[in-house]
């Protein structure tokens, strides 16, 4: 079973059944994003809110999806707080790459590097992307 | 291979109505454990018979079919017309002619509703499909009633998911022009009534289009008795290649289509304003055909009729029933589809657990099944899920392979642990 247990690591299974920052933001400064895996189906809302520095303050996601879709999704709301739009955009390229398994984690001591395993799941990339490219979709990038 | 038999003799909890020996991929492991595979729905594996007849036409008779004048050239063309004889009286084809070789069931409804539908449809005419079609037999139509103007409409279903062949009436009227639905459905299982269906629609003048990639492989098909103008299949899921497909037709609907892909083969005569076609199935098999397939496919023919499809249905029947009864004993398991008659798949869900983890739980101890949406979107949103799993069998499955999947189905709610939302 180590192969499992190396995609599903302890704390991915925590961010699934312990998601952090479901729900979503309303107001005129809110960015939104809704994408589908067009694969399985999943489907993800996130919701972006900054402030008058242009720092994310405040991440909500939703949808249904499997537990790296969620888990990542969940992640990447913890991720993201505190980060402008450019960081946003350089961290979501380091988790890709990272998930691709082209790149270290961004941060090791971060939940996200428990992400790394997805890389060896070639069909599962798919679902720890999802949040990733709403997020771009979010940002107009 | 096994010869014909009663099927309550092979009915044993380990060894299956096809000898597992007779398909090398079935000996491999995964994981470090045996391969049970389950997803037959999606593509079955290949006996050996079917594997040497691909390679014994490669090592001996390869080479382009129609033209060549010469005995390599002689002998695929005989093989390859063989194959499609094969084809048709398996299918209960009146003449071999009317099996038209292509890629697969996606090629085959493609064609008709290319070929057929646009020179047939006009705006205001109906196309009417049901709500649990495979993409590939939704998506053609789609296309071709945008150009056409055609309106598309829906034959819903009951709540167990069976057909409302009730509202059929109401759906039906002198402005539908096409019927095509499926026979199996790849995620319910129901088995639809397809010659009632194919004899109220030709009341009213409507052309009947049957999606038979489901029922070809599991159950005895006759395409006279069904009374239908089309029907298509794959052979990747009748334990025959992939790259290789049958649409059959009505002569007359063949006749009247005009071909979809212009090249060699399918052309009488060339000029170099305009040409006129080959005779039909000639006339769309533009280009060298999947030969190697064709014949492989009648290897395969040749290895169901061994057995006998009455006793395939009969075994598969059996062994979905043994399937049903056991996943329903897994708490709070979701089935979908009817009870009875379905066909040999059954799609589910366990509470808490998304069919990719499941199924990637269960890869781990050499269990295959398909997660997701199994090509059939709309109905899933019917359903209110976004993907299922599912199993699905085939002769070579056995009890024992049911109560694999059942004893992992026990485990994986501990590994997931519970949810929250």
């Amino acid at each position: 079973m180590s192969d499992l247990e190396d995609l599903y690591r302890e704390v991915i299974l925590d961010h699934y059944r312990n998601p952090r920052n479901r729900g979503t933001l309303t107001g005129d400064a809110v960015l939104h994003a809704e994408l589908q895996n067009p694969t399985c189906g999943d489907e993800i809302e996130l919701a972006l809110a900054f402030d008058d520095q242009g720092r994310i303050a405040d991440v909500r996601f939703a949808g249904r999806g499997c537990s790296i879709s969620m888990a990542s999704a969940s992640m990447l709301t913890e991720a993201l707080r505190g980060k402008t739009r450019e960081d946003a955009l350089e961290l979501d390229r380091q988790v890709q790459a990272m998930l691709r398994g082209e790149g270290d984690p961004p941060s090791p001591d971060q939940d996200l590097a428990a992400l790394s395993g997805v890389a060896q799941f070639p069909v599962r990339v798919k679902c720890a992307t999802l949040a990733w490219h709403a997020l771009e979709h979010a940002l107009g990038s | 291979m096994r010869p014909t038999g009663d099927v309550q003799e092979h009915q044993t909890a380990t060894t299956g109505l096809f000898l597992r020996d007779d398909f090398p991929i079935l000996q491999r492991m995964v994981h470090g454990v045996p391969l049970v595979y389950l997803d037959n729905a999606a593509t079955t594996q290949k006996p050996t018979v079917v594997i040497e007849a691909e390679a014994a036409y490669y090592r001996t008779s390869n080479a382009n079919v129609h033209r060549a004048i010469h005995t390599l050239g002689e002998e695929a063309t005989r093989q390859y017309e063989q194959a499609r004889a094969t084809v048709a009286s398996f299918i209960g084809s009146p003449a071999p002619e009317q099996c038209v070789f292509v890629r697969n069931a996606t090629e085959a409804l493609n064609l008709v509703a290319w070929a057929w539908g646009m020179d047939h449809l006009s705006s205001g005419d109906e196309i009417l499909l049901t709500v649990m079609e495979h993409h590939s037999n939704l998506v053609p139509w789609q296309m071709v009633a945008k150009r056409t103007g055609a309106r598309l409409r829906f034959l819903p279903l009951a709540p167990d998911g069976t057909l409302r062949l009730d509202a059929l009436d109401t759906f039906l009227s002198e402005r539908t022009k096409i019927v095509a639905f499926t026979h199996v459905s790849n995620v319910l299982g129901t088995i639809t009534p397809v010659a009632e269906i194919c004899r109220r629609a030709q009341r009213l003048g409507a052309i009947t289009v049957v999606d038979a990639a489901q029922s070809v492989p599991h159950q005895p098909v006759d395409v006279t008795a069904l009374g239908c103008d089309f029907l298509a299949f794959s052979a990747h899921k009748m334990y025959g290649p992939m790259g290789i497909g049958v649409l059959w037709g009505r002569l007359e609907r063949l006749q009247e289509m005009e071909p979809l892909f212009g090249g060699g083969e399918m052309i009488l005569r060339v000029g170099l304003e305009s040409s006129t076609w080959n005779e039909v199935p000639y006339k769309f098999e533009a280009g060298t055909p999947n030969v190697a397939g064709a014949i492989g496919l009648a290897a395969a023919i040749d290895y169901l009729r061994g057995i006998g499809m009455e006793a395939i249905a009969g075994y598969e029947s059996q062994l979905t029933e043994y399937a049903l009864l056991r996943l329903r004993s897994v708490p709070g398991i979701e089935v979908y589809g009817p009870e009875s008659p379905r066909g040999s798949l059954v799609a589910f869900n366990v509470p808490g657990v998304h069919p990719h983890d499941l199924s990637q739980f269960l890869d781990q101890q050499g269990i295959a099944i398909r997660a997701g949406h199994h090509c059939a979107q709309p109905l899933l949103k019917h359903l209110c899920v976004v993907a299922t799993a599912r199993a699905s069998f085939a002769p070579y499955n056995t009890r024992a392979d049911v109560d694999a999947l059942v004893d992992a189905l026990g485990r994986v709610g501990d590994f997931f642990g519970h949810v929250g939302s």
